[in-house]
């Protein structure tokens, strides 16, 4: 395999592992805050030793999650250069503002809300909890996400998917207690304060999805199509729950917004097509023959001295420039990504996510009208929804990543110009070092994790 | 200004005097960035352009750009 190979696992690995503690760390903080707005409100101490428990547990996850996202950052700087330097006028001083305001948002109000329980008022501490959680949701995304609508809705799926992460970790982790008949009265709140969080984040989530789906369709054809497995497109497109079961018109509804609207497959984007606003989309032949032209106008203004020579190539370069990408590809199935892996991940994704959501739900319903005692599969199920949750958020992150290739800049950048000249062999050493340091520091949080759980809620706080 | 500063100061030296289960997570993260920071950052990670002026990091990426690439493992797990 080469360096290209090599880098794309390599940041593929460490993503996931980024993955494993951000969604908790935004969910955990959104459960906290709650319990602790009820302690203030309702004054009663029960709700102070709850957010006390899971605070703990956020500061476990806190801990071993914290800094795993610079070596993302570390990777754009060594394997990705050339796509670091195409966007870092868009995304360094956005990185920077994001990292400096959420580490400082962070480690203030962080202190305050770990160990200043009896050092400032209780009003003063639940705004420092709330603070805590608003700055881990900025650490989760770059600032440009604000001036930029296709990132917006990227970005409240991702975070509210950790409402839901959050929301089925509590409920999970009260189901366990309910079971062994522990801290029972905790566990039940626990339980309708978590299970309320995932559902309203299961919501967001399927908005925020929405709204993906209708900018993947207009931004991201390619990746729309494969998801779908979606070979010829056309109007009024079936969605394909699983190969051979499909509705009819959903697809073109949920792309598109309109029942009959127009969703292309693989071998429209391929060959050409006209889009739903009467745009003429060129084939990818086509496209790679205006990128190669662009590129090649690329090279004479760069060396030419010549000024009449230099005008003609930046104007030919200008009226290319946004295939310029294609220039690079060397057949049209080139664009094309692993269909088979988008496919699926996109339906392993939406069938837990439903999944999930069901399980909370039945929670919910189970709390309401005192079930939770006689049913104890729900209570499993909520436990084995906690790795669950998990694997629905990494498929998500497979569907967004996988699907976009071979693009870091969709038309402008594929990987293997992104990539700097580096060796396959040194990818290669720091991707089995990072697996090993992955691999104990999660062994570590689990361990440690597990641990407080077993002693359960019992923290006192001066004792942190 | 300086009572904010000191407060805050207070407050973490406090913190962390009286921890009990907390003190091996603070371990935990001061081995991370350790690592982090002082071995892979040092000698793994250097970036790619460090040292070169605008105008060179310019030109390095505009040759990248206009040189031929090798697009056999572009989408390698394609079906």
């Amino acid at each position: 395999m080469d360096v290209v190979v090599w880098s794309r696992i390599q940041f593929a690995m460490t993503a996931a592992y980024h993955w494993l503690f951000v969604p908790l760390t935004l969910g955990l903080a959104v459960v906290m805050a709650v319990m602790e707005t009820l302690y203030v409100v309702k004054k009663d101490e029960f709700w102070k030793k709850a957010a006390q428990f899971w605070i703990k547990i956020f500061a476990i996850n806190f801990a071993v999650g914290i800094a795993t996202g610079i070596i993302l950052e570390f990777e754009f700087g060594t394997n990705w250069s050339n796509y670091s330097w195409f966007v870092g006028d868009m995304f360094g001083a956005p990185l920077a503002i994001e990292g400096i305001l959420a580490f400082f948002m962070e480690a203030t109000f962080f202190a305050v809300m770990f160990f200043g329980w009896n050092k400032v008022s209780p009003k003063f501490h639940l705004a420092s909890t709330w603070l805590t959680g608003i700055g881990a949701t900025i650490s989760a995304a770059f600032w440009e996400v604000i001036t930029n609508p296709v990132a917006v809705s990227k970005f409240c799926h991702s975070v509210t998917s950790g409402w839901v992460t959050g929301g089925i970790f509590v409920v999970g982790v009260s189901a366990w207690y309910l079971l062994k008949k522990r801290h029972v009265e905790f566990a039940k709140k626990s339980m309708l304060i978590g299970a309320i969080v995932g559902l309203v984040g299961s919501g967001a989530v399927m908005l925020s999805g929405d709204a993906s789906g209708v900018h993947a369709a207009e931004f991201q054809p390619m990746k729309l199509a494969a998801a779908e497995g979606l070979r010829d497109g056309g109007n009024g497109a079936a969605f394909t729950i699983v190969p051979g079961i499909q509705v009819p018109h959903m697809l073109s509804l949920l792309a598109t917004h309109d029942w009959n609207g127009y969703v292309p497959g693989i071998n429209d984007i391929l060959n050409g097509y006209t889009d739903n606003d009467g745009n003429v989309i060129p084939s990818v032949e086509e496209k790679m023959y205006m990128g190669r032209t662009a590129l090649d106008a690329l090279a004479v203004y760069r060396t030419t001295d010549d000024p009449a020579l230099k005008a003609e190539a930046k104007a030919l370069l200008e009226a290319n420039v946004q295939y310029m990408g294609y220039g690079h590809l060397s057949r049209p199935e080139d664009v094309v990504p692993p269909v088979g892996i988008v496919f699926w991940a996109f339906r392993l994704m939406i069938g837990l996510g439903m999944l999930i959501a069901l399980v909370l739900l039945l929670c919910l319903y189970a709390l309401w009208k005192d079930k939770l005692g006689k049913w104890n599969w729900l209570l499993w199920a909520a436990i084995i929804c906690i790795p669950l949750v998990y694997i629905c958020g990494q498929s998500g992150w497979v569907v967004a990543e996988v699907g976009r290739q071979p693009w870091t800049i969709q038309g402008l950048l594929p990987v293997n110009v992104a990539i700097s000249s580096l060796s396959a062999g040194a990818v290669k050493t720091t991707f089995f070092l990072f697996l090993g340091i992955f691999a104990l520091f999660l062994a570590i949080e689990i361990r440690i994790m597990i641990r407080a759980i077993g002693k359960g809620p019992d923290v006192e706080p001066q004792n942190s | 200004m300086s009572r904010l500063v000191s407060f805050f100061a207070s407050l973490y030296r406090d913190g962390f005097r009286n921890m009990t289960w907390g003190k091996p997570l603070v371990w935990l993260i001061l081995l991370k960035l350790i690592i982090l920071f002082g071995i892979l950052r040092v000698f793994f990670f250097k970036p790619a352009m460090r040292g070169l002026s605008d105008e060179e990091k310019s030109e390095k990426v505009g040759a990248a750009l206009t040189q031929p690439h090798n697009t056999d493992t572009l989408n390698l797990l394609t079906d």
